[in-house]
């Protein structure tokens, strides 16, 4: 791996020799070129410390099952793996550490006290695989209920319903169940009462019109003032990363399609340009163009639907019904290309699924025509509207060392001033081509990340008529052999490619032994897909960093003090799907 | 009137407002629907109007349930105070000459008693719930209607100055000469907005704030007692309406048009006035509203109060000082 030789000498990797001793770590060279050292488990924790000021931001944390990998190549004796991914906006540049468990001793020192949102990312880890985090403050379950028995992620807890006992749902049960939810204030140290208050205690959601999907935050409040708030995940869980584990590279597809479920084809693009990584494809220009529209469109799709919605949260009625309009007339486009509308799974590994239809040009022309204007007689309409600004300005900020220390992405980042976006800082699949500007605003409020997003869906528009004027023509798919399915045309003349195409589609394609992430400025932030390939037909471990995840963390820190009404405000703002989240 | 006619006019009065209540839920859906780029109801019937029937066979035959934690009495009670409350408002109401159920020479105070009433129900259903977000919503609209209570019978001091009167019909009659909306466009505003309080809807529908409270008061709520509190919103919306109309905007006066018309066009423009703000305005926080009530709206209130009496003691005495 060449990219990584050149890292070490003068990258990361050379300043951590110098500073701690070539002795404590061990490189593994990873198809994505980031690097990767495995380091101590009595070692790493100084190692984090000193990388912090560099690398600010922790970007994902997360397991690895190591007990049925075959291909480890010289990587040190592991069972469990914790891997810290980092994150530096200066040097733009990522750093993953490594660092292996051997059981029966499955357990490291937590690093709540190095990076907060750690918290979060570490009761994940002990959720999926039984690492214990010692020193962590609130150590429990996260995304399966709390009365869950295993660790789902471990190599032997069963994937699949078949493998289970047909569930049943007793009164008995039931009842175990509620109880086990009930929300304990003692368990998270609040108080029942002071001296002059006794606090009520609010179960806001997981049903609730205003929490945008199945999520629960649990309130403290003297009156309407929130004193603390306990946001409560995994009512959306569906295991996406464990059925990675039992699907071809190419029959995941449709799966990530439903992690951002507003995001759409965004969700394949990290996801197939993981795996082009792994596998080397390289994809030929039309399809990169063809992408990058798809993306954006749906981009703005989501954009659309957080206006709305926000607008809608804080009690402004009609907005959401004309964006909802023009997101129907997307949709329209989106159907005729891909022929699905919300889920189209239409991204190919090495390509896209189709050639565009007969006249694309003139829908997808007409919808960018008509929307600024459109965007002017909204933002007259609710963002400048007084009442709305009141409700919304000065709510629920936080500064940009905040946001970066909370792992804070894409919009809600550069609403604080940071100035940094995927598509430009770290061009991917073609975005180096395109002339677009990157919005930023200076508060960190509400009001501030809507204006982010509302301009952003007019620098998208930008992107997709450069894509429009500019489209090349050529194939759509790569001809590379893991290209799946592969171009068929070949086929027919023959036997190899035949061979090849029969393989393909029956078993899926082999992928190379080796492991990669890619990163993508996603609607609601970063996206990332960490793949562990074990060579196979199917991936040995595929990690989904969300930014939902990150956002929702950091919710008490920003409400507390404020009233309900303000809470819903903050909640729209955010823009988060809990399916994103819970993935 | 004999006593016959009047209570056949009380019946009919009765009729047309429950009637008319029922009507605007499809009307307010419809218009709604026309300004959201959108259909609205328009299935049943002609422009769909048979979905008021529909609504309502759906709502009777709901079941009746009462929550187990909730207190039965008080909580079957609440409902029913809102609907009796507004309609007990419509008595005094001059729907054309000599058109009144009773010429109450207090009508004015009358119909504000009867409308403070109503937050007993907002009040007594939230805290019967034994529901969180219905005890938010309740203690919001105590707060909410008490403060808005204040100025609400302070901005109608203006026209009972002007007209040396607190009989509805009087009231009326005294603006052949011109409708206070113009003299009295303060008390008109203040009165608005105060309406919308008193009657909760968006964008001042605190006690309710779906987004926030999911329901509000009426979270445990369902069938026909939720449609009692519906029944008793919209009834509230006509007579608020026909309030503004008769002490604002000359009541049944007007040319060519029997009175009665008059009244009811004059009505109709004020409660699509209503829609139209719950379709275009956004909600302000429960502080935001309460600060708006005391800091803007009472001074405001006292502003036009002075004035008007200024103004009306000077013409007592003759024009001069």
């Amino acid at each position: 791996m060449q990219a990584t030789e050149t890292l070490q000498q003068t990258g990361i990797i050379a300043e951590l020799y110098e500073r701690f001793g070539e002795d404590c770590f061990k490189v593994q060279a990873c198809a994505d070129g980031i690097a990767t050292l495995w380091v101590d488990k009595d070692k790493f924790q100084y190692v984090l410390r000193y990388l912090k000021p560099k690398f600010p931001m922790l970007h994902d944390l997360f397991g690895i099952d190591e007990r049925l990998r075959v291909n480890r190549d010289e990587q040190p004796v592991s069972d469990f793996t914790v891997v810290y991914h980092l994150l530096s906006f200066n040097r733009n540049e990522d750093v993953r550490i490594k660092v292996g468990l051997v059981e029966p001793d499955v357990q490291v020192p937590t690093i709540v006290d190095i990076w907060p949102n750690a918290n979060w990312y570490e009761r994940e880890v002990w959720d999926m695989f039984g690492i214990d985090f010692s020193g962590h403050p609130n150590l429990y379950r996260i995304l399966m209920p709390p009365t869950w028995e295993g660790h789902p992620l471990r190599k032997d807890h069963p994937a699949r319903a078949t493998e289970m006992e047909p569930f049943s749902l007793d009164q008995h049960r039931q009842d175990k169940e509620q109880e086990a939810l009930r929300f304990r204030p003692e368990q998270w140290g609040m108080e029942q009462k002071t001296d002059d208050t006794e606090f009520m205690f609010l179960n806001l959601g997981p049903n609730h019109p205003s929490v945008h999907g199945v999520f629960r935050i649990a309130l403290q409040l003297d009156g309407e003032i929130v004193v603390d708030a306990v946001p409560d995940i995994g009512y959306h869980h569906r295991g996406a990363e464990k059925m990675g584990e039992r699907q071809t590279w190419h029959s995941y597809i449709p799966y990530t399609d439903r992690i951002d479920y507003l995001g759409g084809v965004m969700n394949n693009l990290a996801y197939v340009m993981s795996v082009e990584k792994l596998a080397g494809i390289e994809v030929p220009d039309r399809a990169k163009v063809i992408r990058i529209m798809m993306a954006e469109l749906f981009r703005i799709s989501s954009h659309l639907v957080f206006y709305g919605t926000f607008v809608q949260d804080v009690g402004q009625m009609s907005p959401v019904f004309y964006m909802f309009a023009d997101r129907e007339r997307l949709f329209g486009i989106v159907e005729a290309i891909t022929g699905g509308r919300m889920h189209p799974a239409w991204f190919r590994v090495g390509g896209v699924a189709q050639d565009l239809p007969i006249g694309w040009e003139k829908m997808v022309r007409d919808f960018i025509d008509a929307m600024p204007a459109r965007l002017d007689h909204y933002d007259k309409m609710a963002m400048q509207n007084k009442i709305l600004q009141k409700r919304a300005m000065g709510i629920g900020s936080y500064s940009q060392e905040e946001a970066i220390e909370w792992g804070v992405t894409g919009p809600g980042l550069r609403a604080t001033g940071m100035d940094w976006d995927l598509r430009r800082d770290r061009p991917y699949g073609g975005y180096d081509q395109f002339d677009f500007e990157v919005p930023v605003a200076n508060n960190g409020d509400c009001y501030d990340r809507a204006v982010v997003r509302i301009e952003e869906i007019r620098q998208s528009l930008r992107i997709i008529r450069q894509c429009l004027d500019n489209m090349p023509e050529g194939p759509y798919k790569s001809d590379h052999r893991l290209t799946t399915p592969p171009p068929k045309e070949r086929t027919m003349q023959d036997i190899e490619t035949l061979i090849h195409h029969f393989l393909n589609v029956s078993w899926g394609p082999v992928v190379p032994a080796g492991e990669a992430t890619q990163l993508i400025e996603a609607t609601k932030g970063h996206n990332s897909y960490h793949l562990v390939s074990d060579g196979g037909t199917m991936s040995y471990r595929t990690r989904i960093r969300t930014p939902s995840f990150a956002h929702l963390q950091q919710i008490p820190l920003i409400s507390n003090g404020l009233m309900i009404a303000d809470l819903i405000a903050i909640i729209a703002s955010i823009d988060f799907v809990m399916a994103d989240v819970d993935r | 009137m004999s006593d016959g006619m009047i209570i056949l006019f009380a019946l009919i009065v009765l009729a047309g407002a429950v009637g008319g209540a029922a009507v605007m839920t499809w009307w307010e859906r419809r218009l709604l629907g026309i300004w959201q780029d959108r259909y609205g109801p328009n299935r049943l019937g002609p422009f769909g109007i048979l979905q008021v029937a529909a609504d309502m066979l759906k709502l009777l035959t709901k079941d009746d349930w009462v929550p187990p934690f909730a207190d039965k009495v008080v909580f079957i009670f609440a409902p029913t105070a809102i609907v009796m409350a507004m309609m007990l408002g419509f008595a005094v109401v001059p729907f054309g000459p000599g058109l009144q159920i009773i010429d109450m020479n207090i009508g004015l105070l009358f119909f504000l008693g009867m409308t403070s009433l109503a937050v007993y129900s907002v009040l007594l259903g939230g805290l019967a719930s034994n529901n969180k977000y219905a005890l938010l919503g309740g203690l919001r609209s105590a707060a909410q209607m008490v403060s808005y209570e204040v100025f609400m019978g302070l901005a109608l001091m203006g026209v009972v100055m002007l007209s040396g009167s607190f009989n509805l019909r009087e009231i009326v009659e005294s603006q052949a000469d011109g409708w206070y909306c113009i003299s009295q466009f303060l008390g008109l505003f203040v009165f608005t907005v105060a309406g919308i309080a008193e009657s909760h809807r968006l964008p001042f529908d605190l006690p309710e704030a779906e987004h926030e409270l999911t329901a509000g008061f009426h979270t445990e709520y369902g069938g026909m007692k939720f449609a009692m509190f519906m029944l008793g919103e919209y009834l509230g919306l006509i007579l608020i309406s026909s309030m503004i109309v008769t002490l604002f905007f000359g009541g049944w006066l007007g040319p060519w048009l029997h009175p009665v018309i008059w009244f009811g066009i004059k009505t109709f423009i004020v409660i699509c006035f209503f829609v139209l703000l719950r379709a275009a305005i956004p909600r302000p926080r429960y502080d935001q509203l309460m600060s708006l009530g005391w800091k803007i709206m009472l001074p405001l209130t006292l502003v036009n109060l002075v004035f008007t009496g200024a103004i009306a003691l000077w013409l007592a005495n003759g024009g001069t000082a």
